[in-house]
């Protein structure tokens, strides 16, 4: 670090000192180190220095501070992310919003809940379940992220066919904008007069503004859960049966498929009594009212059958559902035993494909040299392969990087796109160029530029600045050499 | 089924080119929607021509249809595969279409359980006012590249650009729909309604009319017959199937009774469980509490007052002097990033200048 960079952290810190905590000031390297990074590891960077307020005046004296500084903001719920969205800025400050981790008001008639934007996911649902009430979206990584992040991020999870994303489950936000404005976008009424800001702040990666506060709607927890477990000995049965349990008008809570590779690493894991013969499994989950999951539950096995399913299994019990849904859960750190790393990637695309999508992966496995495993969120087409490397072998991730591009290139050919839950951040944001053309990708600049007109919010993410759609386009043309 | 994309191009272009204001339309049948102008009936932007399913795939559940398509047509085709539109969307005329419905962000009784327009959007084309036709969004349920500007247009009734295409998440019809009545008062059925919804049952309609209350369940024939026997020993009635489609289309395209009239129609969304305010004049209850109606002269004023203390916002739907706002005010702050999305869409101010908001 240089010297001058060193004077402007201690004096940016002396003055953040004076209206926070200063123990929760952060400027020492050793203190930061855990902030590098999010969820995706592979971006690092150190910020210049990390914040935590308690209390929404002090966010908004943050803001107003940078906001005058020309500093750059990145927010931060638990750094669950899978797109460097969280990644820190070198010139800038992580503003961590961990504090903020209060349940404010549970409304059970109302089904609503107040939360501050550091409450985790899973929290949520865990204390409003004394009233038979719980929280729709639930990312895999809902034990730790947190309500502010999946605003951010419009989160999803294994339930949203049916029950959505969060955009669809929140009914209003406040909102820190970057000159320090507190606003309150939404209302207790389930739409709002003028155009939906909602909706444009939901998923949008912190580039537009800062939440300080969440209120969310709440579902009555269904009577009843049933899954049925069904293998296939090929792959385009499977797929086939996904559409034919549509078809019949059923929407099942859950829908998830795996292919072999994965079906034997979370097999070996969880010992969940999956097929590890199967090309491919199917996990349907029906809930509802007891009546209507028996009438579905009996119509999912016989199409199932009917589609050529080679092994049934339906839970009996409780026990018996989380055990088959234990497999799936853990499918990413069971894959993740097979090899020193793996990259999860993101993509979704029209169910119809699947088959052909993973013919083509196939297909570049062998052509990159690398092992890919796939785990499918089948009822709304969002795929996760996860690519198998070495981060010690020279050369491997960058492969791997090149490998996970292909297959993100290949979602938009097939009517796709090049993320359905992680999100952008850093890591996606040369593919940005893949899914939109130079017009579309300036109208989202102008959006920007509406909410934050000097790019001080969580910049370098998201959206490519129009400087940077050329630079991607001409490596477009120039495909990375893949080394044999 | 008409592609017309390269015309509204040209026009836009012209306007452009001619400094001149466009009205967007489509039927007409939300005419009556947002504020009187001095420009309201000069150029018009007519997208009422731009029909057609595009592409539509039954298994992915997943439609796309040219703006001007209407309601009527789409609920055809989807019908040939057991499919709706599953925000029961409004004509409160003939012909009324997809992209108006989006546009004003028009949703039918359903809407707190089978979801709203809004919520199955995927996807749209868009005409902004620098005459480039964008595309946003994508015919996925799972997309979060990029802003969502396909859900940024429920409600901006057009002051963003026009909305040439559109892609929405469809659902199967359900199997089996019951609809149970019984005498409340206002005052016990906007809390009875609510523990009602509270409850895991197929419940996808809650509305109070002239002291009855209505509660329509939906989804397979065995949960819909269970909860209905389960609920008729609680006193509730079953409708009989003609009377109970009629009750819930009538009240979809506000061709109940308490609709006629010429008294204003104000629309308030609130807190499902707040009290309802004390007025002179009649009430109707939908959405379990959520969407209030109300007819009667009263100052916007008052009404915006009583909206906030209920936690939501009002709007003069129809009728009464439309000069003025008829939106719900918004803070300054939200104001100004509306105005600057305006701007970033629409640098020139062509399209509906002032049909939103005055500021607008």
């Amino acid at each position: 670090m240089t010297q001058s960079h060193s004077h402007k952290r201690d004096a940016l810190a002396r003055r953040f000192r004076t209206f926070i905590d200063p123990d929760f000031v952060i400027a020492d390297e050793e203190t930061m180190k855990p902030y590098e990074c999010d969820g995706m590891s592979m971006f690092c960077e150190m910020p210049l220095l990390v914040v935590l307020p308690e209390t929404v005046a002090q966010v908004q004296e943050v803001m107003r501070l940078c906001h005058r500084e020309g500093i750059a903001v990145v927010a931060r719920g638990a750094g669950t992310g899978l797109s460097a969205g969280a990644m820190p800025h070198a010139d800038g400050i992580v503003l961590s919003l961990a504090r903020f981790n209060r349940i404010v008001h549970i409304d059970p008639l109302a089904r609503t809940a107040r939360l501050q934007p550091g409450v985790r996911n899973l929290a949520i649902s865990e204390e409003t379940a004394q009233y038979g009430l719980y929280y729709g979206p639930d990312p895999s990584s809902q034990i730790a992220c947190t309500i502010g992040g999946n605003v951010g991020n419009n989160s999803g999870g294994v339930h949203c066919l049916k029950y959505g994303l969060t955009v669809h489950n929140i009914l209003s936000v406040e909102m820190i904008t970057i000159e320090g404005e507190r606003v309150v976008i939404g209302s207790d009424g389930l739409d709002s007069c003028g155009m939906d800001l909602l909706a444009l702040i939901t998923g949008s990666e912190g580039l537009l503004g800062v939440i300080t506060e969440v209120k969310v709607k709440l579902l009555p927890k269904p009577e009843k859960a049933q899954v049925v477990m069904a293998g296939f000995d090929d792959i385009q049965n499977a797929g086939d049966a996904v559409g034919g349990i549509i078809a019949q008008g059923i929407i099942p809570g859950g829908l998830e498929m795996m292919d072999s590779y994965a079906i034997i690493a979370a097999e070996d894991f969880a010992h969940a009594g999956y097929p590890k013969e199967a090309a491919a499994l199917l996990l349907c989950e029906v809930d509802g009212t007891a009546e209507e999951v028996q009438e579905h539950i009996e119509a999912a096995e016989s199409l199932f059958r009917s589609f050529g399913a080679t092994s049934i299994r339906t839970s009996k019990n409780e026990n018996e559902r989380a055990l088959l849904w234990k497999g799936r859960k853990s499918a990413f750190p069971a894959v993740g035993r097979l090899s020193p790393d793996y990259y999860c990637m993101d993509g979704t695309i029209p169910r119809g494909q699947l088959a052909h999508v993973l013919l083509e992966m196939e297909k570049m496995s062998k052509e990159y040299q690398l092992r890919v495993a796939n785990v499918f969120h089948a009822g709304d087409g969002n795929l996760h392969p996860l690519i198998l490397f070495d981060a010690n072998v020279p050369g491997e991730f960058e492969r791997t990087e090149a490998f996970g591009g292909a297959i993100l290139t290949l979602c938009v050919e097939v009517g796709g796109c090049i993320t359905g839950e992680h999100g952008v951040g850093i890591e996606k944001i040369r593919y940005m160029t893949t899914q939109f053309g130079d017009l579309e990708l300036a109208q989202f600049n102008a959006i920007k530029a509406a909410f934050d007109a000097d790019g001080r919010l969580n910049p370098g993410k998201g959206v490519p600045t129009l400087r940077q759609c050329q630079e991607y386009r001409a490596l477009e043309r120039k495909p990375a050499k893949v080394e044999a | 089924m008409s592609d017309q994309t390269a015309r509204l191009i040209e026009q836009v272009n012209a306007a452009i080119a001619d400094g001149q204001k466009l009205n967007i339309t489509g039927a007409g049948s939300k005419a009556f929607m947002g504020r009187e102008t001095d420009t309201r009936h000069a150029a018009v932007l007519d997208l009422k021509d731009h029909t057609g399913v595009v592409n539509y795939q039954p298994v992915e559940l997943v439609l796309t249809v040219r703006a001007g398509t209407p309601l009527d047509e789409i609920d055809a085709v989807l019908a040939e595969h057991n499919q709706m539109l599953s925000f029961e969307p409004p004509r409160y005329a003939a012909g009324a279409t997809i992209g108006g419905t989006l546009a004003c962000n028009q949703s039918g009784p359903g809407r707190p359980w089978t979801s709203s327009v809004r919520d199955q959007v995927l996807g749209i084309k868009l005409i902004n006012g620098k005459a480039e036709h964008l595309r946003f969004g994508g015919q996925v349920m799972k997309n979060v590249a990029g802003y969502d500007a396909s859900r940024l247009q429920a409600g901006a009734m057009g002051t963003l650009g026009a909305i040439t295409e559109v892609s929405l998440k469809v659902l199967p019809r359900p199997a089996a729909t019951t609809t149970l009545t019984q005498a409340m008062p206002l005052a016990d059925a906007i809390p009875f309604m609510n523990q009602r919804a509270a409850q895991p049952k197929p419940l996808s309609g809650a509305c109070w009319l002239d002291g009855s209350l209505y509660l329509r369940l939906s989804g397979a024939a065995s949960a819909v017959d269970a909860t209905a026997h389960q609920w008729q020993q609680q006193g509730a009635q079953v409708l009989d199937a003609d009377s109970s489609a009629r009750f819930w289309q009538q009240l979809r395209d506000h061709q109940l009774d308490f609709f006629a009239g010429d008294a204003p129609l104000w629309r308030f969304s609130v807190g499902p469980t707040e009290p309802n305010p004390d007025l002179s004049g009649p009430w109707l209850i939908d959405w379990a509490g959520a969407q209030r109606w109300y007819r009667g002269d009263e100052a916007m004023s008052d009404m915006e007052r009583l909206a906030t203390r209920a936690g939501g916002q009002v709007s003069q739907f129809r009728g009464g002097d439309r000069h003025g706002d008829v939106m719900h005010h918004q803070p300054a702050a939200l104001r100004q990033l509306q105005q600057r999305l305006k701007h970033a869409f629409d640098p020139n101010a062509l399209f509906n200048p002032g049909r939103l908001y005055s500021w607008m």
